[in-house]
C-alpha cells in the first residue's frame, strides 16, 4: 500500500513504525528509571539511621526515633528530619521486632481498607484528612486536642486508644466507624503512620500544619 | 426487551453472541456504580446515614470497583463483538470463553457480597488473599486476582486465535492484539505486597496510570476507529493511519506521563520534570482525536449527501456516543487533568476533590461513552437494523447524562479548589485544616450540588438502560412494518 502513497505523512507503515520505536524508547525510559528510583525508595537499614545516613523510605527502626519536617534550604521544601533516639510505646524496638511490626500495620491499613477515606501519601479517597504526616500533627502532640479527648500522655498512646473506639472520641459529626481494631493492631497501625512520616515525599505536603504566617523554620 | 434480540439475534456469530452476555453484565454493574456513588455522595452530606452498617469506605470502595469491572466487561464484549468482522474468523475457543464468562461473573458477585456483607478483615496476610487487598480500584482480594488472570488468559487466547488465523491483518486488530497484551500483563503489577508503603504506590501506579491513560487510551482510540467505520463508513486507510499516529502519540506522552504521580510519593525529584514535561503532552492526543472524529464525520457526511442525499449516519445514538467520548475524553481527561499536572500546582491539590472531579469527568468521557456507543452498535446489529434512529430515550439519557456528570464535575471543581486554597494553601493541610475545609459553605453547598446532579447522572442511567433494552426491538419491528405489507387478519 505505501508505495502509493504520496509523502511520507500520510504513509501508515511510517506512522506503524513510528509508534513502535516510540513506545519502545518511551518503555525503556521507563524500566530505566525504575531501576533507578527503586534503588533511591529502598528501606533504609538500622547501620543507617545510627550513622545518620540519609534514606527517602527509612528502615522500620525509625520508630524508635524522634521525627520532626522542617524547611531545607537545599531543597526550597520540607523534609523530615530524624532526631534523637525517642521510645516507642515506652521501649526500643529491635531491628527484628520494628520490621515485623510495620509488616502487621501496613498489612492491617490495607484490611481495615483505610485507602478509601483516608489518603495515604495523597492517595486514596477524600472523605477522612490524609495521613501522610498525621504523626506530626499537632492535634495528637502534646496539648492538642486528641492527647485531651483520649486521656493520653503520648502521640503513640493517644493514636492507639482512638483507633480502638474512634466514634468514641468523635471531634466532627462525620466520624470513622469502628473497625474491629485490637490493641495489636493499632499499635501497629501507629508504626505504619510513624513510619510514614519519616519519608521523603519532597515536600509533600506543604507547609503541614502551619497556617500561612509568613515565617518558617529551617533545618540545620 | 433485550432478552428476545439475544435469543434470536440477527447475526449467526457465536462470538458476537458471547459479547452480547458481556455488555448486558456491564450495564447491570454501571448501575450499580452509581447507586453506590449515590451512597456515598449521601454520606459527605449526612454522615450518620448508614454508619456502621454500609460505611463510606465501603460504598466508595463498590463504587469504583463495579466502574472499573463494568468498564472491563464492556471492553471485553467491543472486542468479541468486533473480532468475527475484523479478522473474519469466530473466536478460538468459544466454549472456554462462554465457560470463563460464567465464572468471572460468579466471582464478581463473590468478590461483591463479601464486600458488602464481611467488609473488612484482621490484620493478618489471610485478609489480603481472602477478603481484601485494601488498595484503592484494585481491592480484589488475591485469589480474585489469580482468577481474573485466568480468565483473561483465555479471552486473549481467542483473540490472538482468530487474528493469527485472518488473511488479513487490520491495523485495528494489530494495535487491540498488542495493546490487550499490554494491558493484561500490567495487571500483574498490582499483584504483589510489600511493607514500603512507596514502592507500593510505585507499582500500584502502573496498574491504575499505565491502564487508564495508556493501554485504554489506545484501546479506546482502536474501538473508536472501528466504530467510525461501521457508523459512517470512514474509509479503513484513513482511520488506521490515525490510529497509528495516535499510539505514537498516546504511549508517547502517557508511558512517561506516569511521573505525575510519583511527584510525592518517595520518589526521586527527577519525577517532577519527567511528570510535568510528559503528562503535559498526554491532551494532545486527545484533541487529535476529537478532530479526527469531526473530520471523517464531515467527510463521509459531504460525500453521502453529495453522492446519495442522505445523512452518512448509521446509527444516530452510536455516534452521538462517539461524539461525547471524543469531546469529553479531551474534556475531563486532557483539560481537567491538565489543571493540576504541574508539580507547582499538584502540591497544593494532590489529594483533593479537583482529582475526583477529574475522574469523573475523564472516566465518563473517555471510557463510558465509547463503551456506551458499542452497545448501541452490537444491539443494532442484534436486531438487524440497517439503520438506527435516536429514540426520546437515547435523546433525554444522553442529554441528562452529560448534564449529570458535568454537573458533578463542576461541584467537585469547586470544593476541590477551596479544599487547594483553605485546606492546603493556608492552613497547612492538617487534621483541623481539613475539617475546617470540609465545613465551610462552598463546600457543603458543592456537595449538595454534587448529589443532586448524581441523582440527575441516575436517572440519565435508567433511560439509557431502558432505550437500550427496548430500541432493538422496537425499530426492528418497525422496519418489519414498513418493509412487509400489513397482514389481512390480525
Amino acid at each position: 500500500m505505501s508505495q502509493h502513497d504520496p509523502s511520507v505523512w500520510s504513509s501508515t507503515s511510517f506512522w506503524r513504525r513510528s509508534a513502535a520505536w516510540v513506545t519502545g524508547f518511551s518503555a525503556i525510559l521507563l524500566i530505566f528509571l525504575t531501576f533507578d528510583t527503586m534503588s533511591q525508595i529502598q528501606m533504609g537499614s538500622d547501620e543507617d539511621l545510627k550513622t545518620g545516613k540519609v534514606r527517602r523510605v527509612p528502615a522500620p527502626t525509625v520508630i524508635n526515633h524522634a521525627i520532626e519536617y522542617k524547611m531545607s534550604r537545599k531543597r526550597g521544601h520540607e523534609v523530615p528530619v530524624i532526631g534523637e533516639e525517642q521510645p516507642f510505646f515506652g521501649k526500643i524496638w529491635s531491628p527484628e521486632d520494628a520490621r515485623a511490626l510495620l509488616h502487621k500495620g501496613k498489612v492491617t491499613v490495607q484490611a481495615k481498607n483505610c485507602m478509601d477515606c483516608h489518603t495515604l501519601l495523597g492517595n486514596g479517597a477524600y472523605y477522612a484528612p490524609d495521613l501522610t504526616k498525621a504523626w506530626l500533627d499537632p492535634a495528637w502532640q502534646k496539648g492538642g486536642l486528641m492527647q485531651t479527648l483520649t486521656r493520653t500522655h503520648s502521640t503513640e498512646e493517644a493514636m492507639a486508644k482512638f483507633l480502638m473506639d474512634p466514634p468514641k472520641y468523635a471531634t466532627h459529626t462525620r466520624r470513622m466507624p469502628n473497625l474491629g481494631i485490637t490493641r495489636d493492631e493499632a499499635v501497629a497501625i501507629v508504626a505504619f503512620l510513624k513510619h510514614m512520616s519519616a519519608i521523603d515525599t519532597n515536600g509533600f505536603p506543604r507547609n503541614f500544619s502551619k497556617p500561612h504566617q509568613g515565617e518558617v523554620t529551617y533545618a540545620k | 426487551m433485550l432478552s428476545k434480540l439475544l435469543a434470536h439475534p440477527a447475526f449467526e456469530s457465536p462470538t458476537k453472541r458471547l459479547a452480547m452476555k458481556y455488555f448486558a453484565v456491564a450495564l447491570v454493574l454501571f448501575g450499580a456504580q452509581l447507586l453506590f456513588g449515590l451512597l456515598a455522595a449521601i454520606q459527605f452530606l449526612w454522615p450518620d446515614f448508614l454508619f456502621n452498617l454500609l460505611d463510606f469506605s465501603i460504598n466508595r470502595m463498590v463504587h469504583i470497583n463495579a466502574m472499573v469491572v463494568w468498564m472491563l466487561y464492556a471492553m471485553i464484549g467491543s472486542v468479541y463483538y468486533l473480532l468475527p468482522d475484523e479478522t473474519g474468523h469466530e473466536a478460538a475457543g468459544l466454549k472456554l470463553g462462554e465457560l470463563v464468562f460464567w465464572i468471572l461473573t460468579l466471582a464478581v458477585a463473590v468478590v461483591v457480597l463479601v464486600y458488602l456483607f464481611v467488609q473488612v478483615g484482621p490484620g493478618k496476610d489471610s485478609t489480603i488473599w481472602l477478603i481484601t487487598e485494601g488498595r484503592e480500584y484494585i481491592e480484589a482480594p488475591r485469589w480474585a486476582d489469580i482468577g481474573i488472570v485466568a480468565v483473561v488468559l483465555v479471552f486473549y487466547y481467542n483473540v490472538l486465535g482468530a487474528y493469527l488465523k485472518a488473511e488479513r491483518k487490520t491495523g485495528i486488530m494489530t494495535v487491540l492484539v498488542a495493546d490487550l497484551l499490554a494491558l493484561a500483563g500490567l495487571y500483574l503489577a498490582g499483584m504483589f505486597y510489600t511493607d514500603n508503603i512507596s514502592m507500593d504506590q510505585y507499582y500500584w501506579w502502573w496498574v491504575i496510570h499505565l491502564w487508564v491513560e495508556a493501554t485504554w487510551e489506545v484501546f479506546v482510540g482502536a474501538i473508536a476507529a472501528w466504530a467510525l467505520i461501521k457508523i459512517v463508513g470512514a474509509k479503513r486507510r484513513i482511520v488506521e493511519m490515525w490510529l497509528w499516529i495516535e499510539v505514537l502519540m498516546l504511549f508517547g506522552s502517557g508511558i512517561l506521563g506516569l511521573g505525575h504521580h510519583y511527584f510525592w510519593i518517595g520518589t526521586p525529584e527527577y519525577w517532577w520534570e519527567i511528570g510535568a514535561l510528559f503528562s503535559s503532552l498526554e491532551p494532545v492526543p486527545l484533541v487529535a482525536m476529537f478532530v479526527h472524529v469531526l473530520y471523517d464525520w464531515g467527510k463521509e457526511q459531504g460525500r453521502t449527501q453529495a453522492l446519495e442525499n442522505r445523512s452518512a449516519i448509521r446509527n444516530a445514538p452510536a455516534m452521538a456516543w462517539v461524539s461525547i467520548n471524543a469531546f469529553g475524553n479531551f474534556l475531563g481527561a486532557g483539560i481537567w487533568g491538565f489543571f493540576h499536572t504541574l508539580p507547582q500546582v499538584n502540591i497544593y491539590t494532590h489529594g483533593t476533590q479537583f482529582t475526583a472531579a477529574h475522574g469523573h469527568l475523564a472516566f465518563f468521557g473517555a471510557y463510558a461513552a465509547i463503551l456506551i456507543a458499542m452497545m448501541y452498535l452490537a444491539i443494532q446489529g442484534a436486531a438487524g437494523i440497517r439503520i438506527m434512529r435516536m429514540t426520546a430515550l437515547s435523546k433525554w439519557s444522553i442529554a441528562l447524562l452529560v448534564f449529570g456528570i458535568m454537573g458533578m464535575t463542576v461541584a467537585l471543581t469547586i470544593m476541590g479548589y477551596e479544599q487547594t486554597l483553605v485546606e492546603r494553601a493556608e492552613l497547612g493541610g492538617g487534621w483541623q485544616a481539613y475539617f475546617t475545609a470540609q465545613n465551610l459553605p462552598w463546600y457543603v453547598q458543592a456537595q449538595g450540588w454534587r448529589l443532586a446532579m448524581g441523582v440527575v447522572t441516575f436517572i440519565g442511567f435508567v433511560l439509557l438502560f431502558v432505550d437500550l433494552l427496548t430500541i432493538g426491538n422496537r425499530q426492528h419491528e418497525e422496519r418489519q412494518h414498513e418493509m412487509e405489507p400489513a397482514p389481512a387478519a390480525a
